[in-house]
């Protein structure tokens, strides 16, 4: 499980937008770079990025090579309900990873 | 004699080359960029605005630049912004990440971290609900370049 920091705030207001934070580690190999013996090292990204409040998608991303290690993306949201925000990413070799974050809206 | 118009020949010959040299005129979008970004307008034409592209126009480390993208849409259900992508220039592929928008957004501002392999030109496109495109391009000058992306 690759490490993930996601900053969401734990309550808000109904209608308020807030913003969401998010990043994970992960090397973000881009398979265009030889490694120390001169051969490619093999392409590891993570493709997808997608963001669910209360199941429904609100945020989405296809990332590519040109993303930075360790992608980060910052976006905005309308707080509707409380309910729970679930953030996932999916990438080569399978990679998959699902974090949620709950937040109550007054 | 012929010396002299030698030299004169040669510093009016370097006066031009230094002119020209001040004077680039604007780098036109590099073919295979235009026609990364025609291929996300799916033909549709894409107007110069309303999208703000928010870079360091001095980037010192090409491994992690962070970017902005805004666009100017009040995102409610009739109106919003449905798509934000932002292409590049000399990487080894155009695309650099294609976001996805609804209504539900509040407001479109996207921020991420790019990779720049030189200096070069960068667009972002913003697709809206109405079926339009608006773009706004960016010159970057890259110190020291991310490693092959």
């Amino acid at each position: 499980m690759a490490r993930t920091l996601i900053t969401v705030p734990s309550t808000a207001k109904r209608g308020e937008v807030i913003e969401l934070r998010t990043l994970i580690a992960h090397p973000m190999e881009t398979g265009f770079r030889p490694g120390a013996d001169g051969l490619l090292l093999p392409r590891n990204l993570i493709t997808r990025f997608s963001c669910r409040y209360n199941g429904e998608l609100v945020f989405s991303a296809d990332l590519h090579a040109a993303m930075a290690a360790n992608p980060y993306i910052a976006f905005f949201t309308t707080a509707t309900e409380s309910g729970t925000l679930s953030f996932s990413w999916e990438g080569d070799h399978g990679f998959a990873q699902t974090e949620t974050v709950s937040l109550s809206v007054t | 004699m012929s010396n002299a118009l030698h030299r004169r020949e040669l510093l009016q010959l370097g006066l031009a080359a230094g002119g020209l040299l001040l004077v680039r005129p604007a780098r036109a979008t590099s073919f295979e960029m235009q026609s990364a970004i025609a291929d996300y307008a799916s033909g549709a034409p894409v107007k110069k605005g309303r999208v703000t592209f928010d870079i360091p126009p001095l980037v010192e480390n090409g491994n992690g630049v962070p970017i902005t993208v805004s666009v100017d849409s009040p995102m409610t259900a009739a109106e919003h912004v449905t798509g934000i992508a932002v292409f590049n220039e000399r990487n080894p592929q155009r695309d650099v990440v294609r976001f996805t928008l609804g209504p539900r957004a509040g407001r479109a501002v996207v921020s991420t971290r790019i990779r720049l392999a030189t200096s070069q030109q960068l667009v972002a496109v913003a697709r809206l609900s109405d079926g339009t495109f608006w773009s706004q391009g960016v010159d970057v000058l890259v110190t020291l370049a991310a490693c092959l992306e």
